[in-house]
């Protein structure tokens, strides 16, 4: 095994495009809540890249990527970076430093938490998500990213596709948000009907737009090498935003006006569903992902709001959750071996088994995420509580957890 | 002395205070509020569908003038802030006691 330089420069470079993503996140949830909440739900996303990015190199990447036990959890022989040196590991991204594959895959599960927090802005205790999210990453995240993408998982040795996280990062987060989100209960106003407007639609376009930025060291940088497969990925990547927020803008038209936030939520949405496709797929099959994810998520979201009386605030699970198995399913069709050798056939080239195959990690995973989201949310309802107080939900979260306000006085 | 208070659509600033300039009358306060009138709220887009927001921006003027003055000042203000739509706003007009200008002291009349 021998560090090529190429690739580890793209995977260093990948990885911090990668941590950029949760700051755009904390601007992108930020910036669709009310004013009083606008600095507590940033925090989530910051305290959680503080909080994970210890966690990971503590005990995640052992338990996630060491040696495989029965297909379950992989072992301690990389607690507290044990053994994860300069030179590259036998088994993943052998071009690279072990610590660079590391700390990549540290961003990872940092954005991967942060995406949960979404479905409980506004009204969640602080003190509980970072309990919340020390859990959730240790039973949640570190399993189904051993199954998926450990050697030894069994999902992936089922041949389970999942090239940056559709299943892994998307559908844990979004399923889970929605279980969250259940047990938390809808915000006091939400149930009063009362507005809830977004304080800043500006810092949402921009989440969106760095979000789109750093997608390529996700789904690019996923290809763990510098060459023709981490291109095929990029223009998979850029062509399914494109389509996917083409798509939102055009539905939001159809039924008032081409929205902005419409057409950022859109990109992100097909972010989301290219991440498990972008290295197995032709790129130019990134439209139909792009565009189906879109308007599958767009009335999803529609549904979640008029029918089903959850108030999961920014639709995590409707992004994210849904995105992620439309993405996660659409592998099984459009995969091929012509694009990457390591990968698989879909059902569009012969191989109806490979959607099958996509169909049980995505039933795995959410049965999964669900259930166990909910344990551990219980269990901290019963024990800590998971909300505020009605008095600090209606002054604000800014101000009640964080004793901060987003905006400064009168006087200039 | 009275105070003449006009709520006025937000666009219509630069035409009042226009009007209220020409015909010299020049210390005017302005602020941003939010209210409505009969007319109601605005219907805003989110993700998917929309909601309604009550209250909507508005430009409050203040001016404070001589009893006299009053008929002129409503004109002024009402012919640069009207299109004939819902949604003008209203002129309230209450009485002042006194006023004083805080660079000299001059009290009543003087001060305005």
């Amino acid at each position: 095994m021998t560090v090529n330089g190429s690739d580890t420069a793209w995977v260093l470079i990948s990885a911090a495009m990668v941590m950029l993503m949760t700051p755009a996140l904390a601007l992108f949830y930020g910036g669709m809540v009310r004013k009083k909440n606008l600095l507590s739900t940033m925090m989530m996303s910051f305290a959680i890249i503080a909080l994970i990015g210890i966690l990971f190199v503590l005990y995640g990447y052992s338990l996630a990527f060491g040696t495989d036990y029965g297909g379950i959890i992989g072992g301690l022989n990389f607690l507290g970076l044990n053994g994860v040196g300069q030179e590259p590991s036998s088994v993943y991204a052998t071009t690279v430093p072990h610590l660079a594959y590391m700390i990549y895959q540290t961003m990872f599960a940092i954005i991967t938490v942060a995406l949960i927090t979404g479905a409980v802005v506004e009204r969640m205790k602080f003190s509980a998500l970072l309990v919340f999210a020390v859990a959730w990453f240790t039973l949640i995240y570190i399993p189904v990213a051993h199954w998926v993408w450990g050697s030894g998982g069994w999902l992936a040795k089922l041949g389970v596709l999942d090239f940056a996280g559709g299943t892994v990062v998307h559908i844990t987060a979004g399923v889970s948000a929605l279980s969250l989100a259940m047990l938390l209960g809808p915000r006091h106003s939400y149930i009063q009907k009362h507005q809830i407007e977004p304080n800043n639609i500006p810092l949402v376009a921009l989440g969106a737009g760095i979000l789109w930025f750093g997608w390529f060291g996700f789904n690019a940088g996923s290809a763990l090498t510098s060459g023709g497969l981490a291109s095929s990925a990029f223009v998979a990547t850029n062509t399914a935003a494109a389509a996917a927020g083409f798509t939102w803008m055009i539905l939001s038209w159809i039924y008032r006006r081409p929205s902005v936030l419409g057409l950022a939520t859109g990109a992100v949405v097909g972010l989301v569903a290219i991440t498990p496709a972008a290295g197995f797929i032709s790129p130019i099959m990134a439209i139909p992902i792009g565009a189906g994810a879109a308007a599958v998520s767009y009335y999803v979201m529609l549904f979640r709001a008029k029918k089903m009386k959850v108030d999961e605030s920014l639709d995590v699970w409707a992004c994210h959750g849904v995105g992620g198995t439309f993405g996660a399913l659409a592998t099984g069709l459009f995969a091929t071996i012509s694009v990457n050798s390591a990968g698989a056939n879909g059902l569009f080239y012969g191989n109806p088994m490979q959607f099958l195959k996509q169909l049980l990690g995505v039933a795995v995973v959410w049965a999964f995420s669900f259930c166990v989201t909910w344990v551990i949310g219980k269990v901290l309802q019963k024990t800590i509580g998971l909300r505020v107080s009605q008095m600090e939900e209606t002054i604000g979260l800014d101000l009640s957890q964080h004793g901060e306000r987003a905006y400064g006085g009168m006087l200039r | 002395m009275k105070k003449v208070e006009a709520i006025i659509r937000e666009e219509k600033l630069e035409a009042v205070t226009k009007a209220l300039k020409e015909a010299s009358y020049f210390g005017i306060t302005v602020s941003e509020v939010s209210g409505h009138g009969r007319q109601g709220g605005v219907t805003l887009q989110w993700r998917v569908g929309d909601y309604q927001v009550d209250l909507l921006p508005k430009v409050k003027i203040e001016v404070v003038i001589l009893d006299e003055d009053v008929p002129e000042v409503l004109h002024a203000i009402r012919s640069s802030a009207r299109t004939g739509n819902i949604g003008d706003g209203k002129i309230f007009v209450f009485p002042v006691e006194d006023a004083m200008r805080i660079r000299t002291g001059d009290l009543g009349a003087d001060a305005i």
